[in-house]
């Protein structure tokens, strides 16, 4: 056994490297920011109760540089999106939804991811995101199905270029990654926004598929909204990454770290990611930090793992007040204009209401219709058996009613 | 936009000569390639290597490194983005490199391949092809010989097939791609060297899966086996002559769709059967199979359905994998309980 010494800092020469073990990319420019990328401030209030933002301050704002369509554009979604996340859950007290996972507090993320896509992009919500598929056009009622309990995927999904809502986590950023490359393949301008929470990076789908992106140079753009809770677990026993956004740089792709209250910013950092992927750029991951202000769903009770006074500071930092006190400095909207917004979005909440409150009617049928595409002899048999057995129990029930008419006579009645 | 397609094959003068099922796989993927500008194949050094067992050989250099993919060492990776390809129009053919391999990818299989149509009223299907090469007989060390067709049979919505011929090879690989639904083709591994004499330029027509085919007609019992274990029961039928049995064996190819009308049948002919796999029996394949016999043919039966299976461990190391897998012998002792002194 030979002794190699230490040489300490001296000048002996070390061997060189192999050829390949060098890093290929530098991996600062992937690197997101230290504090998320903000253009709306963060208070959504004023200091003083009945305060204004200065005009003169609020032109410094870079919302002054955006144009107020697309401003009125963002603050008439976000409205709409919280009126939405209170009607749904509203409507799972009323047992007409089985379930509902709010996204009040998050809207500005789920409006963002949306309304940076063209029609010819296909979005990958995770079973958080109806209000995404809603902001995208999907009638709200076939985004509902689902959570309602009648269809799993109500809406079309190549009509709408929307995925279905997909339920384990992160198994569908794969599917994001794998049609972004078949549209490039097939020379078609189509780039791919897969949304998943904070709980999904944890995932190995989440890992394989930033890898596959940024190894086939993909024309994905990846979403967290970052909500500081999977159901329970705080962000500290999710990761120890610096930042989700972080997780980027080990993949060879750009991370963004952005206030996910903030709808400007995110609209901007979302846009860019999606320009880069439709110009040949490849995937960017952005991570949105956000906070969900309700329980993971209606079925959970949030105060048994997270305080109060933390929910009453996110409270303070509110997507919709935010874009809201911004618009107000700068005179794009005035109160009158405020309340005309949520008046539409009233209207909106009351017709999707009226459309729930009806009757669902899934046919029995539809059981062995979609298995596959001709169903096997077997499924054949078995659509037989329903179809006898649900007969049967017309006819009992048609011989239950005859039966009762006849009691009825007999006793005068 | 994906509409059923018909398989066709050009014939030409080409000769029947000695081919392996590698070969007819091979060629069967090249006439796929050639024939639907929609097929991608992907996988695990399936481009420049051609495949650890050579199927995908030359397909890269070809068709291009992009109808013939080497992609990242992930295999959820891959079959969920060969879900996206589909939802996209194409047609992607997998390959997990081997059996034990693919269970990464189980939840991909389970949770949107074998779904994905149900799950949105018919509006995607998924015509994938996912190609698992499984079994043991090729002294591979532990994970590279497992019997999973259970699992995927056990999962609604998708198709579990496994050629045992040179020519089914052919036929379900092709007809594996032509479906407008998930399949997944079960490779004997052991069967890729195998030969038959075959004309890879005249392939015969392809079947539609779910038939099940007599290999060898009898009229004494039924062995009914699908992929490596097809050869073993064959030989097992010459052997039973000697002792006075008519053997018939039925190959089912298809385990989802099931053959009920060819397996029922043959029992009723012969009155007797014996279901042979290397998958355990415990839980296994054979007991879903003994059952839906038992449910068609009872009054038929001379003697209760048995199941000659690999026994219910991991799968052993090669040196003792000889002692595990069903043989000749485990398969006529099986045969000789069948209860004869019923005739005699």
């Amino acid at each position: 056994m030979t002794v190699v010494e230490h040489q300490g800092q001296t000048d002996a020469p070390r061997p060189a490297p192999p050829p390949h073990w060098r890093p290929r990319t530098d991996p600062v420019p992937l690197l997101p920011d230290a504090e998320p990328y903000r253009l709306l401030g963060v208070a959504a209030a004023p200091a003083k109760p009945g305060a204004r933002r200065t005009k003169a301050s609020a032109k410094k704002s870079p919302a002054a540089a955006a144009d107020p369509a697309l401003l009125r554009r963002l603050y008439a979604e976000l409205v709409r999106g919280r009126r939405y996340n209170a009607q749904a859950t509203a409507l799972t007290r009323q047992g007409r939804l089985a379930v509902y996972p709010s996204t009040t507090g998050q809207e500005a993320a789920e409006i963002a991811a949306a309304l940076v896509l063209q029609d010819q992009d296909w979005l990958f919500p995770s079973y958080r995101d109806t209000l995404a598929v809603v902001a995208r056009g999907v009638d709200p009622l076939e985004t509902l199905t689902l959570l309602r309990g009648d269809k799993h995927t109500g809406y079309d999904p190549h009509a709408t270029r929307v995925a279905p809502l997909s339920t384990p986590l992160a198994t569908h950023l794969p599917h994001a990654v794998g049609l972004a490359h078949a549209a490039r393949l097939r020379g078609d301008d189509v780039v791919a926004l897969a949304m998943c929470g904070d709980g999904g990076t944890s995932e190995g789908d989440f890992h394989e598929a930033l890898n596959f992106a940024a190894v086939w140079q993909a024309p994905v753009v990846f979403l967290v909204q970052n909500n500081g809770y999977a159901i329970s677990v705080p962000l500290d026993k999710q990761t120890a990454a610096p930042s989700l956004a972080h997780k980027a740089v080990g993949y060879g792709m750009p991370g963004r770290l952005v206030d996910g209250n903030d709808v400007l910013a995110l609209h901007e950092v979302l846009g860019e990611a999606v320009l880069r992927a439709r110009t040949g750029g490849g995937p960017t991951l952005v991570e949105a930090v956000t906070y969900r202000l309700d329980a993971h769903t209606n079925a959970d009770d949030a105060t048994r793992y997270r305080e109060a006074e933390e929910v009453e500071v996110w409270r303070a930092h509110d997507p919709v007040r935010l874009l809201e006190r911004e618009l107000l400095a700068l005179g794009i909207l005035d109160e009158d204009a405020i309340d005309a917004e949520r008046e539409r979005a009233e209207e909106f909440a009351a017709g999707l209401r009226a459309r729930l409150n009806a009757d669902a009617d899934p046919h029995p049928e539809e059981l062995f219709a979609h298995v596959y595409a001709t169903p096997t002899p077997h499924l054949a048999e078995q659509a037989e058996q329903l179809r006898a057995e649900r007969e049967a129990e017309a006819e009992g029930a048609a011989h239950d009613d005859a039966a009762t008419h006849d009691d009825e006579r007999e006793s005068g009645r | 936009m994906t509409t059923a397609t018909t398989v066709t094959s050009t014939p030409t003068t080409g000769a029947p000569k000695p081919t392996t099922m590698a070969a007819a796989l091979n060629r069967a993927l090249r006439d796929a390639l050639t024939e639907d500008p929609a097929v991608h194949v992907l996988g695990e050094d399936v481009g420049t290597l051609g495949g650890v067992f050579r199927i995908t050989d030359g397909l890269a250099a070809e068709f291009g490194d992009q109808r013939c993919l080497d992609t990242p060492l992930a295999e959820a990776g891959i079959l969920g983005a060969a879900v996206g390809m589909a939802m996209y129009g194409l047609r992607p053919v997998v390959e997990m490199q081997f059996d034990a391999f693919a269970y990464p990818a189980f939840e991909q299989v389970v949770s949107h391949v074998a779904k994905m149509r149900n799950r949105t009223g018919g509006r995607l299907p998924l015509p994938l092809t996912i190609r698992i090469p499984y079994g043991g007989g090729i002294g591979g060390v532990e994970h590279h010989s497992d019997s999973s067709e259970i699992y995927y049979m056990a999962t609604p919505g998708l198709h579990v097939v496994t050629p045992a011929t040179v020519a089914d090879a052919y036929g379900l690989l092709r007809a594996a791609i032509a479906s407008d639904d998930p399949v997944v083709l079960m490779e004997p591994k052991r069967l890729y060297w195998s030969k038959a004499d075959w004309s890879p330029e005249n392939p015969e027509p392809v079947e539609p899966l779910g038939r099940a085919v007599v290999r060898r007609p009898g009229r004494s019992a039924t062995l009914l086996t699908y992929g490596p274990s097809l050869p073993v029961c064959l030989e097992a039928a010459e052997a039973a002559v000697a002792e006075g049995w008519d053997l018939e064996v039925v190959d089912l190819r298809s385990l989802v769709p099931f053959d009920d009308e060819t397996v029922a049948a043959s029992v009723r002919r012969t009155g007797r059967a014996v279901v042979v796999h290397e998958a355990q029996g415990f839980a296994g394949p054979g007991g879903e199979i003994a059952a839906r016999v038992t449910e068609r043919c009872f009054h038929h039966l001379e003697a209760p359905v048995l199941r000659v299976t690999g026994f219910d461990i991991p799968f052993p190391p090669p040196m003792l994998e000889r002692h595990h897998l069903p043989g000749v012998d485990r398969i006529l002792d099986a045969v000789a309980r069948l209860q004869w002194e019923a005739e005699r």
